[in-house]
């Protein structure tokens, strides 16, 4: 999502990250460039323009290089009404439908749907939303396929599981929005506190949100690449994550792999201590998503622009660190996560207690970042094959493809103004190993534990 | 005189209970009252439980003060998912109240025409008894997926869980009924309807206000369970999510609401049939 400055010739308006340099990250970069709703149209007009006038960056930078940005936008302005096209821009087509039903699970994932509600990204965007919490993924599919829900927060595997009709009709899906990154960990009960070595965790029973979520293929992974089989060695079942702390200090399990601000709330309890933060098995990975059906966004695709416009705007509001405490003490009340304001503060803030006595800061504990990457799609798709949810031969891009719809993605997001990242895939690393989208079935192959053939 | 008396005992006996459950509780939630120590900014961060030796369960003070801070402001409304629990009781209440009436509608028709009908009564037999053992329950996830609708699915798992005590004492209650009453009304060349509403209804209403009583009873209690399920509104989304921020307390105090709302219930229908009660 670029908001640069398309008038800068050391900016590129098509790579991901930030290509100016000056800033760690991009979101950071466009936080700091773009700190109004107003210069953030305006940018966005003037960078669909100058893209319109340079299909190639590389004759953009040359062009601006010679001539310099201000006689450049002299010159575009001439010919190109840009003040007129910034304001129609801001008017867009007014939404089908303003009274929305979003529905979300009470976890630190769905922030930027939460959020968007008490701080009035919604509203801001001519949306009357209702965000209701929901008991369980399940209900939540159910209730989104019935359509009470005109979107709602997903596991990012559901998506896939419901395009590809496992548990439910195959009925055509999009995941137009990654929420959130990072932001899960995995929790062992305080009477553990010596065994952090996993070969010493045999026979331990572990807890999972659901059978088909990252956190499942996360703990799998992480085990076995210790070298314990996570279907011999120890025993994993899906626990809906409120009753994971309960079971903890109950003795009935020794420890789970689950959203925040479960973690906390274990730590914060005196029951668990914070093992490993996700980040450190796979940094950056993606967790819950934003979904709604394929007929959702083509029929009403005014109130679909509008309702993503407000996920975006909530998304990098979160992104931005010095916003997280206020965004915390918006969530946490009984209306929305129902959770001690210290608790979800710790989890967003990344400044948090690990039940070891220790006050830790990891400021991308949990992260946002919503473009839905298809090798993410692919990854989670040779794990579902690795431990044998999936058999035979699976179409990884294919179904990549169908599913996340990352190119369908870039395509809105350059409607809504933005510039999605080149490429739909990219390659990353779990644990230190490389993975490339191109070759799962070798990745799967790859692995010395795996139920796959 | 005596009967007083009994009562009046009965009543000390309860009190008792009452306290020696309540110092129970008082003294088993105690805590260990402990400090451990800590670094004052790491325990900044963590809760009661952990810095205080703090018993995770609430004792009956807390709860006592959690009652009455419902009840002080029972209808208040902060935004769809935080309610009070007066409109949490009042969405569970009106949710059971739609679907047994239904059932009632349902029930008592078929109840009639199976207990007159030796015919229609072996051949529904199999049904009700394949049917009536099945957990209201699990019908939820079939409700959720044929009907599309949270709400309905909610009132329908009630409609479907009342339904069989009502059906079933109806039956035998009608086809109880004492042959010479019958006989006499045919005797006196009275009309099957007329004889249904005249002689019938009267005589089996007992045993269907029994049905009835037992329905409500279940009705209510599946409510809670199914609206854990769902979500959304009621008394049992309310303990879901009271219990998603493990607060003891509010459960505790929810619980203690739903078996006063229960009993109530229950009184209404047995007042019910005490009306309709006759003696032989």
């Amino acid at each position: 999502m670029s908001l640069h400055n398309p008038f800068d010739p050391d900016c590129s308006l098509q790579g991901s990250g930030c290509t100016c340099g000056r800033h760690e990250s991009q979101v950071e970069h466009e936080q700091t460039v773009l700190a109004s709703a107003e210069a953030r149209t305006e940018r966005v007009v003037q960078s669909a323009v100058v893209r319109a006038l340079f299909p190639q960056d590389r004759t953009r930078r040359t062009f601006l290089g010679a001539v310099g940005a201000t006689t450049a936008l002299a010159a575009i302005s001439q010919f190109f009404p840009l003040g007129l096209a910034t304001e129609v821009f801001a008017q867009a087509a007014a939404p089908e439908k303003k009274d929305l039903k979003v529905g979300f699970i009470p976890i630190t994932c769905a922030t930027p749907i939460i959020m968007a509600h008490p701080m009035g990204f919604y509203s801001k965007h001519g949306l009357n939303v209702e965000v209701v919490k929901t008991a369980g993924w399940a209900v939540i599919r159910d209730k989104t396929l019935n359509k009470e829900y005109d979107a709602a927060h997903m596991l990012s595997p559901m998506p896939l599981a419901i395009t590809l009709g496992a548990g439910s009709n195959p009925i055509p899906y999009t995941m137009p929005a990654v929420e959130n990154i990072n932001g899960q960990a995995i929790t062992l009960s305080v009477k553990h506190k010596d065994k952090r070595d996993p070969k010493s965790w045999r026979g331990f029973k572990f807890a999972v949100p659901f059978d088909y979520s990252m956190h499942n293929y996360l703990l799998r992974y992480y085990v076995a690449e210790h070298g314990i089989d996570p279907d011999t060695d120890i025993q994993i079942r899906a626990v809906p994550p409120p009753e994971m702390v309960a079971n903890l200090r109950a003795d009935n399990i020794d420890g789970f792999l689950a959203p925040d601000p479960v973690n906390q709330r274990a730590v914060y309890d005196g029951v668990g201590f914070i093992h490993v933060l996700s980040k450190e098995i796979w940094d950056r990975h993606p967790c819950c998503a934003f979904a709604a059906s394929k007929e959702f966004v083509t029929q009403t695709p005014n109130t679909y622009a509008a309702l993503l416009k407000a996920i975006i705007d909530a998304t990098a509001f979160a992104a931005k660190p010095e916003n997280r405490k206020q965004i915390a003490e918006a969530i946490a009340p009984a209306n929305y996560l129902n959770q001690p304001v210290t608790v979800v503060e710790q989890v967003l803030t990344g400044t948090f207690a690990d039940g070891l006595g220790n006050v830790r800061t990891v400021p991308d504990r949990i992260d946002f970042d919503p473009f839905p990457w298809e090798s993410f799609a692919v990854w989670i798709m040779s794990q579902m094959k690795r431990w044998g949810q999936l058999k035979g031969d699976v179409d990884y891009a294919g179904v990549a493809k169908q599913v996340y719809l990352a190119t369908d993605t870039a395509k809105l997001m350059k409607e809504v103004g933005m510039t999605p990242p080149e490429n739909t895939s990219k390659t990353f690393k779990v644990m230190g190993k490389e993975f490339d989208p191109s070759k799962p079935e070798e990745y799967v192959k790859s692995f010395a534990i795996k139920r796959a053939a | 005189m005596t009967q007083k008396w009994l009562g009046l005992r009965a009543g000390l006996v309860s009190l008792a209970l009452f306290a020696l459950i309540v110092g129970a509780w008082h003294l088993a939630t105690a805590g260990t009252g402990t400090a451990v120590k800590m670094d004052p900014a790491y325990a900044k961060l963590m809760g009661a439980t952990a810095t205080q030796g703090k018993s995770a369960m609430p004792g009956p003070g807390e709860v006592g003060a959690k009652i009455w801070q419902h009840l002080k402001d029972p209808f208040y409304d902060k935004g769809t998912n935080d309610k009070g629990i007066g409109i949490q009781l009042a969405y569970s209440i009106a949710r059971v109240g739609i679907g047994y009436l239904l059932a009632v509608a349902v029930a008592i028709p078929i109840g009639f025409l199976i207990g007159m009908s030796p015919l229609m009564s072996r051949a529904l037999d199999p049904f009700i008894q394949v049917m009536k053992p099945i957990s209201p329950l699990a019908w939820m996830p079939l409700a959720l997926y044929t009907i599309k609708d949270s709400a309905i699915s909610a009132v329908f798992v009630i409609f479907i869980c009342s339904l069989w005590p009502m059906l079933i004492n109806t039956a035998f209650g009608v086809a109880s009924v004492r042959r010479d009453w019958l006989n006499v009304a045919k005797t006196l060349e009275m009309s099957p309807s007329r004889t249904a509403w005249r002689v019938i209804l009267p005589a089996a209403a007992p045993t269907i206000l029994t049905g009835m009583r037992i329905s409500i009873g279940i009705a209510w209690l599946v409510i809670v369970a199914a609206e854990m399920l769902v979500g959304g509104t009621g008394i049992g989304y309310f303990v879901w999510n009271e219990w998603n921020n493990l607060s003891i307390t509010n459960v505790i105090t929810a619980i203690l609401f739903i078996g006063v709302v229960g009993m109530l219930l229950d009184q209404l229908m047995a007042k019910l049939q005490r009306l309709v009660a006759y003696a032989d």
